[in-house]
């Protein structure tokens, strides 16, 4: 177990730095000029364009650029927007209530989403089946921006205005606490809540079918055992790995999501910037998510070897 | 107990046979794959899913191709959009309303077809080439260039589809249904490329390929013939669900901002156009947004119903 | 037939169980001779896309305590299946029983609860799988996969289970039982999978055994030691084995008597040397001369012409006529019944019986 985390980790390196340099030369080596794109359509001073190329290095090679880049993610330094915030601190800032939203969100589409998928698994063919597989179907086709709106709509609005139930803000709100991410996090789990349901139906129904299923209940164990202990143990697997693949939509989804519900996250930021079009933020902000995603994985993969012994000891 | 009668690699062929009928000029694998879109094609037009789906699609086409055919107005002649009209809602003439300026609703959904379709088709098809022909010789190849090919899909796939687009498209200026698919065939590549690779590697070592190599069989006649049949399957069913995917990435940019810029129509673009006065006027937002939606469940049932007339097993 | 008004859940000091009169019945009040299972004319069959597919068809046999009953045939003939229904473990649907009984210690199986059906499951009745590394959970231990018996069955704290499991290990002679309990079925060779498999269908000490193919997948010279375990604590616990095996040097040397099926159907049964010597069926004839003799050196081996009926579409008459050398315009319409069957001076041969309407030419002709 030891060398497997080894391994990982070192191998995760190459793909750290490759990612981090694809984001760079993906934005920087693309014709037109960055300051020139902040000033728009006015000219912008020569004196002003002068010191900014001066202070983000754009007048070096692109390599020494990149590695002025890479040395400040490693000190944390993820740049400056061009009025001369740390993107840091904005970030640090947005990030508590990204991984609030994220957490919650998570939870809601495990336990939703298996559940789903373990009773359209074991009632296959049957109402309760169609009814999970037509309603992820729809889910998945539905953009979480229009589900956003619909729900704010339904259960912010409405049922405010025509029940009396206040139940969820309609935009973000810090007093509510808890209660204020409950929908946001719906909606940004929406998607992946119905592909875990469908891989987890799938799976389960392959599981099911396994020779050691067979053997547990020719063992004598209770349904319920045989589900959870052995087929469901052995179901998960793929889903975690899904888990950690979908975090990167996850991540593009928070973008839509905070944005729709006004919550002062990470996303919501690169909402802004993007819509400003303030390049520094943008690619500080992508790195550090990216790094935030390889990261994840990695822990994902390590946990996948926890699960599946096959991997552990090969 | 109904034993499958095919599978995607085709394992069931023994090695006797294989030996047998190769001898014949490879036959046998033009036989197995034959029969397999046989027995796929005799489901699907059984099942509802891919009639439904099929369907939706052609249409979804027809529209891109010729939105002149449902709709007699044009939404880029002068005196389309009138702001006495800003925000009525559907009417007999009018069946899905207007929208802030005053423009009529179900025209503009039916001209922003295309851009969604041409945005599907143009990313599906760069990331089937780029991807597909990587995997292609990654799989074939091995050794070095595989492990080269390898380690760079996994720096792209690092990067996720929307964050990616965002980071790029906000650079780049200039957001048209080229651009767009461009960028998107950029970050997708990778997954067709493990998809084949992976295949082209399982169908390699099948034994009706060792005995058509052993037969003296060239390298370009055991691919096209013997490798790339067996391999397309999985492409071209997770080809077909990501075409939906990719349209609603193409919306969800375009929502952003950053993808298709007016005054050209794009769906994302109408919803993100309608999304402030959504509270009083929904219909403005609900209708493109249903298109949209359908457009995308559409490819998306195309592509299942494939994967389970392809794969048996699961049925 | 039992006379024990005892609970069982006195006897295991757990509440776990029904008091299904059943599980008190203990092995020495077996009345000897008496049936521990009965098969009383089983029918099933597979809803499939082509159409119904009927497995098995009228299958009887018996097994008693401390006996084996090797039941033979090629694949799609029907021993599999039929061992399923006996254990309750048949997928259905697609799979429904049409008809039939299973007696166990008298009482059917098929018109139990399913909660008394799991009661006996494992704890009682047993099965050994074929091939042991799919059969076993790839990602529990194999330490946790034995207790897991005891804990489901008996309510075992998990400590103790575990010291039940290395004990088990040690019992079928795995080597290292304490340092190997917590590896995990990939780490084990063939041999040792399949007597972890034997282990655990042993751990509750069942009355019967049903082991379908249990060497098959296994190397020669292993196959032999699992057998020699197989038979070895058959004997010391005193249960009744049903073997299914297609492999007749398999049967010879552990078998008490031999079922032969073929398409769904008993079509012979025999002592199991009588059955060597002179087999009352055509198909039997056919499968003992296809078995390689060192003595016919250099001679064309025999084989049985033709395939295996399709279970969707079974000849009529009698199933093997399409592949028989006796084959009369009679064996096209007429279903032969199973038959017993008398030597040459018309006296009884007990324990054999042929469903073939030409049994006298096959025996001593």
């Amino acid at each position: 177990m030891g060398r497997y985390v080894v391994r990982r980790v070192i191998q995760a390196i190459p793909v750290i730095l490759g990612a981090t340099f694809l984001i760079y030369a993906l934005v920087f080596l693309l014709p037109g000029d960055p300051i020139q794109a902040l000033a728009g359509e006015r000219r912008a001073d020569p004196t002003v364009v002068a010191m900014l190329h001066n202070r983000y290095h754009l007048d070096d090679p692109f390599f020494l650029q990149y590695w002025h880049y890479l040395v400040g993610l490693f000190q944390g330094d993820f740049g400056e927007d061009y009025r001369g915030n740390a993107v840091v601190d904005v970030m640090t800032r947005a990030f508590p209530y990204t991984i609030n939203l994220a957490l919650t969100a998570l939870v809601i589409e495990m336990v939703v989403g298996v559940v789903a998928g373990v009773i359209a698994a074991l009632r296959r063919g049957r109402f309760i089946d169609n009814l999970v597989l037509i309603s992820t179907l729809m889910v998945i086709s539905i953009p979480t921006f229009v589900i956003g709106f619909v729900l704010q709509l339904l259960l912010g609005v409405k049922l405010h205005t025509d029940y009396g139930i206040d139940f969820f803000p309609v935009s973000f709100n810090e007093d509510a606490g808890f209660r204020a991410y409950l929908l946001p996090a719906y909606v940004l789990a929406s998607t992946s809540l119905a592909y875990i349901a469908r891989l987890t139906r799938t799976s389960l129904i392959e599981v099911m079918r396994a020779d050691y299923v067979r053997t547990a209940v020719a063992k004598g164990l209770s349904p319920l055992r045989v589900v959870v202990r052995h087929g469901l143990r052995n179901a998960l697997i793929p889903i975690v790995t899904f888990l950690g693949m979908d975090l990167g939509s996850l991540m593009g989804g928070a973008v839509i999501t905070e944005g729709i519900f006004n919550i002062p996250g990470i996303g919501h930021q690169l909402f802004q910037s993007v819509y400003l079009r303030e390049r520094t933020i943008v690619v500080g902000v992508v790195s550090a998510l990216v790094l935030v995603y390889l990261f994840t994985n990695l822990v994902v993969d390590l946990l996948y070897a926890v699960l599946d012994p096959r991997i552990r000891y090969e | 107990m109904s034993e499958p009668t095919n599978t995607l690699d085709g394992k069931a062929a023994s090695a006797e046979g294989a030996l047998a009928k190769g001898a014949k000029g490879g036959k046998d694998a033009k036989e197995r794959v034959a029969s397999l879109w046989t027995d796929a094609w005799y489901d699907l037009r059984r099942n509802p899913l891919f009639i439904i789906g099929g369907l939706l699609v052609l249409f979804m086409v027809a529209l891109a191709v010729a939105p002149q055919l449902f709709t007699d107005k044009d939404p880029n002649s002068a005196g389309f959009c009138e702001l006495a009209s800003s925000l009525k809602r559907p009417s007999a003439d009018h069946w899905f309303g207007f929208d802030v300026q005053g423009c009529d609703i179900y025209t503009r959904t039916v001209w922003g077809a295309r851009n969604s379709i041409i945005v599907g088709i143009l990313t599906t098809s760069l990331v089937v080439l780029v991807g597909g022909t990587l995997g292609l010789l990654a799989g074939w190849l091995t050794g070095f260039w595989d492990s080269l090919l390898s380690r760079v899909t996994e720096i792209f796939f690092a990067i996720p589809l929307l964050l990616g687009g965002m980071l790029i498209m906000s650079t780049w200026q200039k957001g048209n249904a080229w651009t767009v698919s461009a960028v998107m065939a950029v970050l997708g590549w990778p997954q067709i490329y493990r998809l084949m690779r992976s295949a082209v590697i399982s169908n390699k070592h099948n034994d009706y390929v060792v005995a058509a190599r052993a037969l003296g069989a060239g390298t370009r006649r055991i691919v096209t013939r013997h490798i790339l049949p067996n391999a397309v399957a999985p492409v071209i069913v997770v080809s077909t669900i990501n075409l939906g995917v990719y349209i609603g990435a193409e919306a969800a940019l375009s929502y952003l901002g950053i993808g298709i810029q007016s005054p050209a129509i794009s769906w994302g673009l109408m919803i993100s156009d309608a999304q402030s006065r959504f509270l009083n006027a929904p219909h403005v937002l609900l209708f493109p947004a249903a298109v949209l939606s359908i457009t995308v469940l559409a490819f998306i049932m195309l592509g299942d119903a494939v994967r389970d007339a392809l794969d048996p097993k699961l049925r | 037939m039992t006379d024990t008004t005892k609970p069982s859940g006195a006897r295991d000091g757990g509440p776990r169980l029904d008091a299904v009169e059943l599980l008190g019945a203990r092995r020495e009040n077996l009345v000897p001779g008496t049936p521990l299972l009965e098969v009383d004319d089983l029918h099933v069959e597979f809803a499939t896309r082509d159409g119904i597919a009927k497995a098995v068809n009228g299958v009887s046999y018996s097994v008693s305590a401390g006996e084996t009953l090797a039941v033979l045939g090629e694949s799609g003939s029907g021993k599999s299946v039929t061992a399923q229904a006996i254990m309750g473990i048949l997928d259905m649907p697609p799979g429904r029983i049409t008809a039939g009984k299973i007696l166990f210690r008298g009482q059917d199986l098929l018109r139990m609860s399913s909660k008394a059906r799991r009661a006996v499951r494992g704890r009682k009745i047993a099965m050994i799988f074929q091939d042991a590394l799919s059969s076993l959970n790839p990602v529990l231990s194999v330490g946790f996969q034995l207790g897991e018996m005891f804990r489901a069955h008996h309510g075992t704290s998990r400590k103790e289970a575990k010291d039940k499991a290395i004990e088990l290990m040690e019992r079928v002679r795995i080597p290292a039982a304490r340092q190997r309990v917590n590896d995990f079925p990939h780490q084990f060779s063939g041999g040792m999978r399949q007597r972890i498999m034997i282990a655990m269908a042993l751990s509750m000490e069942p009355d019967l055994i049903i082991a379908d193919e249990p060497t098959t997948a296994l190397d020669v010279t292993v196959q032999a030691q699992v057998m020699d375990l197989l038979a070895e604590l058959q004997a010391e616990f005193h249960m009744g084995l049903i073997l299914i095996t297609h492999d007749l040097g398999v049967v010879a040397d552990v078998a008490d008597k031999i079922a032969v099926m073929y398409a769904g159907r008993i079509v012979e049964t025999s002592p199991v040397h009588e059955l060597y010597a002179r087999p009352a069926h055509p198909y039997t004839k056919g499968l003992l001369n296809s078995i390689p003799r060192l003595d016919q050196k250099g001679q064309n081996l025999y084989a049985i012409q033709g395939l295996p009926p399709s279970l969707l579409k079974i000849p009529t008459g009698c199933a093997f006529n399409p592949r028989c050398d006796r084959t009369q315009d009679r064996c096209l319409v007429e279903l032969p019944p199973l038959v017993p069957v008398l030597d040459a001076e018309g006296a009884d041969l007990p324990g054999r019986h042929s469903a073939c309407h030409f049994w006298k030419e096959t025996l001593h002709g």
